[in-house]
């Protein structure tokens, strides 16, 4: 009698469901669900990034200007960007900003990094303030450094000539070409570090401490342990960062436009801010697309080398390739 | 690739749970057998320098944002360290003679409309590649991850004719609508990881039990992976906060720009730079990632660290 009854209530509910279940069914049809799920993600990415990844490509080839589609040129573009000498500085520009400011965020990043690994009083709250700078618009402590680089009011000619009397005269930051180079890789090395940093350290603690303890019984000396213990463990994720970090720095464009734009003379462009100064204030949508085409190849290229480069070491360790 | 994605998140997490309790993931005690002197020089000098250097832009951007101008540009007189007589001066002209107000509407109208949109799609995607388990969902995984790594300053050239093409062109819509082409990856990567590390069987009870597919990613995934939208919700808010790119190329009447680029465009003017009201610009700009940073610093390392550990 109890089980005839369930048998009922489960028929009852059977039938209740009935009336819905087409719906129902339809967002149960795994093609149709997978298909509503990545719609709004589909949707928005093929519009907005790789429609338009496309549409550079071609852009590069045509005379284009905002508003106006523009004809096919061929190669015109690059041939008249072959012979600007701006452009070419703006490369050269662009490879010695990567190369120096990677080198020196690495070195300085992985210092921190293992500093904060140490027993530290109040380590929580010292490994959030180092975060801030990655966290606060780049472009408004862009602005404080502009300050910093002030020629009359610079704080650090101040420091330098007034308090210390090492210089006798005040530094032109912004001035001239290689003074400007320079302040823009420190600021550039200060926004990164922390970057660097914090994601390191996250890799530093995975490494058990039991490999260290093991070392110091072998007699390893501080530097053995960093470079047979640290360094090889850290590789992997290592490798990620240096592969965001470049292709991060390679296209950058908010510190340059923030601090110089371009300047002096044109001798601080970077290929991001040549390409938004010849195509948005220039309005050559078609000259300003070439530059950025000519970026991807050394892109891809920067990408393929500091991945695998340092990827096929994280195989050669004997570890998952996951 | 995409399999080691939910553990490592969860790795990241105790890590970062062992490092708040108990330190256990650091090298003992005793492997430390520095004297305390050498400790100091090899750890807190150098410790301290860094958050000095570190450091130093805030302040000197908070200090000359409160400084009168006649202090401001007298250094024999006044230290430039310290603030003799603060003012709010530079802050008011801010806030009453420009339209600084404004520009932080649209900015958090933007950054609120991208987070959200990118969010709901993020977590419908994520869900679909990490859960439904169809033909080619790695494939598709990776190719977010591809578009994660197309830089804004490649795509703003066509973007800026797609916008004008749309209609779009000096309307903050614009910006709303391109955020998410940064946003979406990064969340989706992260919102993966999240789903990844929701136990499976879980899902299949609730299966068992007559729930629906969206029943149980509205009841019970979601639920479970509220951390993971924290995170993705905050990174995507400062992300979109802080962009600069697009904001400077699609937007050009006064009225319409952002925080960080009306600061550049519009209170730069002349050779005479307002250095006072630039620095209380900056401030301002930078207070609300800032105060949203201090409530969320976990979730901000976890994702930042996640996102790279995939």
């Amino acid at each position: 009698m109890d089980a005839t009854a369930q048998a009922a209530s489960v028929q009852r509910l059977s039938f209740v469901r009935q009336p819905d279940s087409w719906l129902v069914r339809l967002f149960d049809y795994k093609p149709f669900l997978v298909a509503i799920c990545m719609l709004p993600t589909a949707g928005l990415l093929l519009v907005f990034l790789t429609y338009p990844l496309g549409l550079g490509i071609w852009l590069a080839f045509t005379d284009a200007t905002i508003g106006n589609p523009g004809e096919f040129v061929g190669l015109d573009n690059f041939i008249s960007l072959w012979d600007d000498p701006v452009f070419w500085l703006s490369v050269f520009n662009t490879f010695v900003y990567t190369f120096v400011t990677t080198i020196i965020k690495f070195a300085l990043g992985l210092w921190l990094a293992l500093l904060l690994n140490h027993h530290i009083p109040f380590k929580a709250f010292i490994r959030a303030i180092v975060l801030l700078p990655f966290i606060v618009p780049t472009v408004l402590s862009a602005i404080a450094w502009w300050w910093i680089f002030s020629p009359q009011f610079s704080i650090v000619s101040y420091v330098l000539v007034d308090r210390l009397g090492w210089l006798d005269h005040y530094i032109n930051f912004l001035g001239t070409p290689w003074a400007a180079r320079w302040s823009l890789i420190v600021a550039n090395v200060w926004r990164g570090i922390p970057f660097i940093a914090i994601t390191l350290l996250a890799g530093l603690q995975t490494i058990p401490p039991s490999l260290y303890e093991a070392a110091l019984l072998d007699g390893a000396s501080g530097w053995q342990r960093f470079r047979r213990i640290t360094v090889p463990l850290l590789m992997p994720i290592l490798s990620v960062v240096l592969t965001l970090s470049v292709l991060f720095t390679f296209t950058d464009f908010q510190l340059v436009y923030a601090i110089t734009r371009g300047g002096p003379f044109n001798s601080t462009h970077l290929m991001a801010t040549l390409a938004f100064q010849r195509a948005i204030p220039g309005s050559q949508l078609g000259e300003g697309a070439a530059i950025a085409v000519a970026m991807i190849p050394f892109l891809v290229a920067a990408t393929l080398v500091t991945y695998f480069g340092l990827g096929r070491r994280k195989w050669q360790q004997g570890e998952a390739n996951d | 690739m995409s399999d080691a994605q939910g553990t490592d998140a969860l790795k990241t997490l105790a890590a970062i749970e062992a490092e708040i309790g108990t330190s256990t993931s650091d090298p003992p005690e005793q492997l430390s057998w520095d004297s305390q002197l050498r400790r100091t020089v090899t750890v807190y000098v150098p410790l301290a320098i860094f958050v000095l250097v570190l450091l130093f832009p805030f302040y000197w951007m908070v200090i000359t944002a409160i400084k009168p101008d006649d202090e401001m540009y007298d250094y024999a007189k006044y230290s430039p360290f310290w603030v003799h007589s603060p003012t709010l001066h530079n802050i008011k002209v801010l806030l009453f003679d420009t339209a600084y107000p404004h520009w932080l509407m649209i900015t958090m109208s933007v950054a609120i409309a991208s987070t959200i949109l990118s969010i709901f799609a993020s977590v419908l995607a994520a869900y679909a590649i990490a859960r439904l388990r169809f033909r080619g969902d790695r494939n598709v995984g990776l190719l977010i991850y591809f578009a994660y790594m197309v830089p804004p300053s490649i795509l703003f050239i066509p973007l800026a004719s797609v916008v004008y093409q749309l209609g779009l062109y000096d309307n903050p819509v614009a910006l709303i609508l391109t955020y998410p082409t940064f946003l979406i990856p990064f969340c989706t990567w992260l919102l993966i990881g999240y789903f990844k590390s929701i136990p499976y069987e879980l899902e299949e009870c609730a299966l068992i039990d007559g729930a629906s597919r969206l029943q149980i990613l509205w009841r019970i995934t979601l639920p479970l992976a509220v951390p993971g939208l924290i995170s993705a919700g905050i990174f995507a808010f400062t992300l979109s906060w802080n962009e600069f790119i697009y904001a400077l190329a699609f937007i050009q009447s006064s009225e319409n720009k952002t925080v960080p680029v009306a600061i550049l465009t519009e209170l730069v003017t002349g050779d005479v730079y307002q250095w006072g009201s630039l620095m209380a610009g900056s401030l301002l700009g930078s207070i609300p990632v800032a105060l949203f940073y201090s409530f969320f610093v976990e979730y901000y390392v976890s994702s930042l660290t996640g996102a790279v550990k995939e």
